[in-house]
């Protein structure tokens, strides 16, 4: 078990450090001059002002010093929660625009990614070896994971919004409401969080399913499970059994579609200009804020990793061959 | 000489065979119709069409007509011309980014599983890092840098970041098939790593490769899509992404525009769950026990 958490724990350290230096390197090795380029926005054309300028962006963003030591600074600055300042929300620093985001992310990912794994896993379990189920739940599921996260948001949008009005198709609270602790405003958040989290919801479903069912079909054909049935063990059992080899599997995957699931957060939040971290992105993608982009992605990427930390430990918890050391579990 | 020959016709027969059961498995049937016929459409359509789809040719926000197949866009521009030029960026993205990941995949799937020791242990720890590594969110990191986006430098960043279950995958595959006999006797005879690899390893796990073809190019459509939304698609080309990305900053949604991001997202969702369907089919095309005939 120790040999497994050590392997697990320097493949995340290392994802972390990778992490950190693409957003270092990536602004200094693409072509143009950001300097430059931000110079030019500003539409400087006195040459006295412009080099004034030029001097005092090298120094903000600290690249008068060699690039070992820009890079060692960087590192330093992150350790001390210094992500920049945003120039989007400025004179915001970017941790706190990030942090009054992350919230409103977390409320959508969290339940639509634990929900649809759990219900597309039962419904999977169930559909397997059964021509009736079978034949309805596959297709569906098939087009589900096939759907682009924002297209089904803005269906969803566009029929529960628009034409049949159930739901506001924008923003987390109704304008005419400052975020307090009353009941009128926690209705209105849940009024708005509906659609965002039914449309992630429904596309991790499908997946989940078809993994789920032919894991099950799987598992069915196993010895052991032809010895069961056999020995005369009541089908339901046999079942059961399979199902629980099957969510192994299952809890890597869950790990490992993380990623996309976040990436399909970010674009629904952009379909319903949910004030979570995929509004803030696009915001920092068309204000040009890198500060702002780097900051988000690190948190993608810590939040990523604490996530795949603990699948390992529910994992280590469901399986006990990890536990024992024995096969199984190899990262 | 003759014992060549009915190896040869061995061999043949054996392709005829899967491609005798492929075409007769309804879903492989309907999966690579509904994907060939939206190629040709990308692929012909333009010839017919406007060559610039962004082009103010009708008036403003018209719902479909015999005239404007799927209506024009608030500006004017013929829905059914972006449209076909989008299915062609997006063909030609899951093409090229499914290719490069592919390439990458083998690559490393192979010398890992095929060299063992430590240079397994090695590309291991890069796979799994990229593996957790949220792919969306490097892209769009990385692209919002490039001041000058083509759909082919999309292809190439995309490829370059979601090649790793594949890798993962070949690599365990490659395990399992390393130390068969005839592998020791290709090895025997004095054949070189990357021959072995080529002539005894990588045909018997033919039928697994094509799948995962498939669904690297399903998967590199929907990550360019993606990209587009958010406003990183390519700034010299139309795609389904930047599409559905338009429709949405001109607010057609409240206009009730409903021809402006129908179309996108529905090939898109088309051209993917046909690939799964043709993944599906082509399972049990491969694998006897799944038949159904």
């Amino acid at each position: 078990m120790g040999r497994y958490f050590r392997r697990k724990l320097l493949i995340y350290g290392l994802t972390f450090f990778i992490a950190v230096s693409i957003n270092f390197a990536v602004p200094r090795l693409m072509p143009g001059d950001p300097v430059a380029r931000m110079l030019t926005r500003n539409s400087v054309s006195n040459l006295e002002s412009s080099e004034a300028m030029r001097g005092y962006f090298n120094d903000i963003f600290g690249l008068d010093v060699p690039l070992w030591k820009q890079y060692l600074n960087y590192w330093v600055a992150l350790f001390q929660g210094d992500l920049g300042v945003s120039v989007f929300a400025f004179p915001a620093p970017v941790s706190s625009v990030v942090a009054d985001a992350l919230p409103y992310t977390l409320a959508l990912l969290l339940p639509s990614i634990l929900l649809s794994w759990i219900v597309g896993n039962a419904m999977g379990a169930m559909a397997a070896r059964n021509k009736f189920l079978d034949n309805g739940a596959l297709p569906i599921g098939y087009v589900l994971t096939a759907v682009p996260y924002m297209w089904l948001a803005i269906l969803l949008a566009w029929v529960g919004g628009i034409i049949l009005g159930w739901f506001p198709v924008a923003g987390g609270y109704s304008f005419a409401l400052t975020p307090a602790f009353t009941w009128t405003f926690i209705v209105d958040l849940v009024h708005h969080w509906v659609l965002p989290f039914l449309s992630l919801f429904l596309v991790a479903l499908g997946g989940w399913a078809i993994g789920m069912r032919n894991l099950v079909i799987y598992e069915l054909e196993s010895d052991y499970a032809n010895y069961l049935q056999a020995l005369g063990a009541p089908n339901r059992l046999v079942r059961r059994y399979a199902f629980r080899n099957a969510v192994l599997p299952q809890v890597t995957g869950l790990a490992l579609q993380l990623g996309v699931v976040v990436g399909g957060a970010l674009v629904t939040e952009v379909v319903f200009a949910y004030p979570g971290l995929g509004s803030l992105l696009l915001n920092a993608v068309s204000n040009q804020d890198f500060f702002l982009l780097q900051g988000i992605l690190l948190f993608i990427v810590i939040g990523v990793l604490v996530f795949n930390f603990l699948a390992d430990i529910v994992y280590v918890l469901i399986d006990p061959r990890t536990r024992l050391g024995l096969e199984g579990g190899q990262s | 000489m003759s014992a060549e020959v009915v190896l040869q016709t061995e061999v043949v027969g054996r392709r005829n065979e899967h491609l005798y059961f492929a075409l007769r498995n309804p879903k492989v049937a309907i999966g690579l119709g509904i994907v060939l016929a939206l190629l040709v459409l990308g692929l012909v359509g333009p010839f017919f069409l406007s060559d610039s789809p962004n082009e103010y040719v009708g008036p403003k926000s018209e719902a479909p007509s015999g005239e404007y197949w799927l209506g024009t866009t608030y500006f004017g521009q013929d829905v059914f011309t972006q449209f076909v030029h989008g299915l062609r960026s997006s063909y030609l993205v899951g093409a090229l980014g499914g290719g490069i990941s592919f390439v990458i995949g083998l690559a490393i799937g192979f010398a890992a599983g095929y060299r063992g020791g430590m240079v397994d242990e090695i590309l291991n720890m890069i796979t799994n890092v990229v593996l957790v590594l949220p792919a969306l969110a490097v892209l769009i990191v990385i692209s919002s840098y490039l001041e000058v986006r083509g759909v082919v430098t999309q292809a190439v960043i995309i490829g370059i970041f979601s090649w790793p279950w594949v890798a993962r995958a070949v690599r365990a595959q490659t395990f399992t098939l390393r130390n068969r006999d005839y592998v020791d006797l290709a090895r025997l005879t004095g054949k070189r790593a990357p021959q072995i690899i080529m002539r005894e390893i990588m045909p018997n796990m033919a039928s697994y490769l094509l799948m995962s073809v498939i669904l690297l190019f399903g998967g590199a459509i929907l990550f360019a899509a993606m990209l587009d939304f958010i406003g990183l698609g390519p700034t010299n080309a139309v795609s389904l992404g930047t599409m559905m990305q338009q429709s949405m900053a001109w607010s057609s949604l409240h206009l009730g525009m409903w021809w402006w991001f129908v179309p996108p997202g529905l090939a898109i969702t088309l051209i993917v769950g046909a690939l799964y369907i043709t993944n599906v089919g082509l399972d049990e095309v491969f694998n006897p026990k799944l038949r159904e005939m």
